[in-house]
């Protein structure tokens, strides 16, 4: 078990800041194991950047390293991310 | 206007610091008082950032405290000896002093009256937080749901909200405390990290179907999760938030 490690509740004004919306709710399929959760649900690390991974197999899902000049995103572990529309 | 934010954009807002007060030795609770606060869900954060004179910034994610009530808002945080933002936010601020927030983020871990119960919270330490903000949106919506805290702390005098839970329970509202590493005098309650037999006490049953949310360290969480499942609990109705030594 890894002390450091967080979830994706933890780094949801980050990734509200890339993609314009809450992502918290929004369920990736791993496109490793399959299996969808919602990004808050998911393992986060945080070091230089953010990495998320499945919960259930530990497959790297999204890479995001933000720097002042730019945003680095490598999303090629999820399958398909689906965004629910916000209530209006 | 300045405070005008683009649709689904978040904005960093200037909040003013209007009240200090300890909770424990290690926590104090900062009320702020931010202009045009949207509202927030129980369970939501902000993400607090500081800047240095040399124009240095460190960012964190804390959970509200507080029940949505206007433009006030409140953290509860603890003190990390080796953190950047927390000794600065539990020693060096005081009313009147300002710092950056914007928020609220994450739509996961929330609870809303709407949802009903049963509802078990299960926390561990300052993991308390975002559920205490559960307990008061519950009791500021004047809701009946049925509401279960297990809360773990190491000791009675790090009971982080004691005399705010002790006051609000009844009422279909239980609070259970265990202390894991001293404990008073006549002390009848838990003694010992929550496992399953005491899950198995507390909570509803399965059957039941409550929502759940776990909030605390890492391997606290993960723990009471996997317990919750071997006890037939639905993983889809367990929600967690994990905090690790890191944050800071």
């Amino acid at each position: 078990m890894d002390a450091s490690r967080l979830d994706g509740n933890s780094v949801a004004g980050l990734l509200h800041e890339i993609f314009g919306t809450d992502m918290t709710p929004a369920l990736g399929t791993c496109g490793n194991c399959g299996v969808d959760e919602p990004l808050g649900a998911m393992h986060a690390y945080r070091s230089a950047g953010v990495v998320l991974r499945c919960p259930h197999c530990n497959h790297m899902l999204v890479k995001i390293v933000d720097s002042e000049t730019a945003t680095w995103i490598s999303s090629t572990g999820v399958r398909t991310l689906r965004i629910p529309k916000q209530e209006a | 206007m300045a405070g005008a934010a683009v649709l689904g954009r978040l904005t960093w807002r200037v909040a003013d610091v209007v009240d200090v007060a300890a909770e424990t030795a290690r926590t104090k609770t900062i009320a702020f008082d931010v202009p045009e606060w949207p509202g927030h869900r129980a369970g939501q954060h902000v993400d607090v950032r500081l800047t240095a004179e040399d124009g240095y910034q460190a960012e964190r994610s804390y959970s509200i405290a507080s029940a949505p009530d206007g433009a006030r808002l409140e953290l509860t945080v603890e003190r990390l000896d080796d953190g950047e933002v927390s000794p600065y936010l539990t020693d060096e601020l005081r009313p009147g002093d300002r710092i950056e927030l914007r928020g609220p983020v994450g739509g996961y871990f929330v609870w809303e009256p709407a949802e009903g119960g049963p509802v078990l919270l299960v926390a561990g330490g300052s993991g308390v937080v975002p559920l205490m903000a559960m307990i008061r949106r519950r009791a500021a919506a004047g809701s009946d749901a049925e509401m279960r805290l297990l809360f773990s702390s190491r000791a009675w005098d790090d009971v982080i909200y004691r005399d705010e839970l002790e006051r609000r329970a009844g009422d279909r509202l239980l609070v259970v405390h265990t202390l894991t590493r001293v404990q008073p005098d006549g002390w009848t309650g838990y003694a010992r990290r929550i496992d399953e037999a005491m899950l198995r006490e507390v909570a509803p049953g399965p059957n039941e179907r409550p929502l759940v949310f776990v909030c605390g360290p890492t391997p606290f969480v993960e723990s009471v999760a996997n317990a919750l499942v071997r006890l037939g609990h639905e993983p889809r109705r367990i929600k967690t938030e994990r905090f690790g030594p890191t944050g800071g």
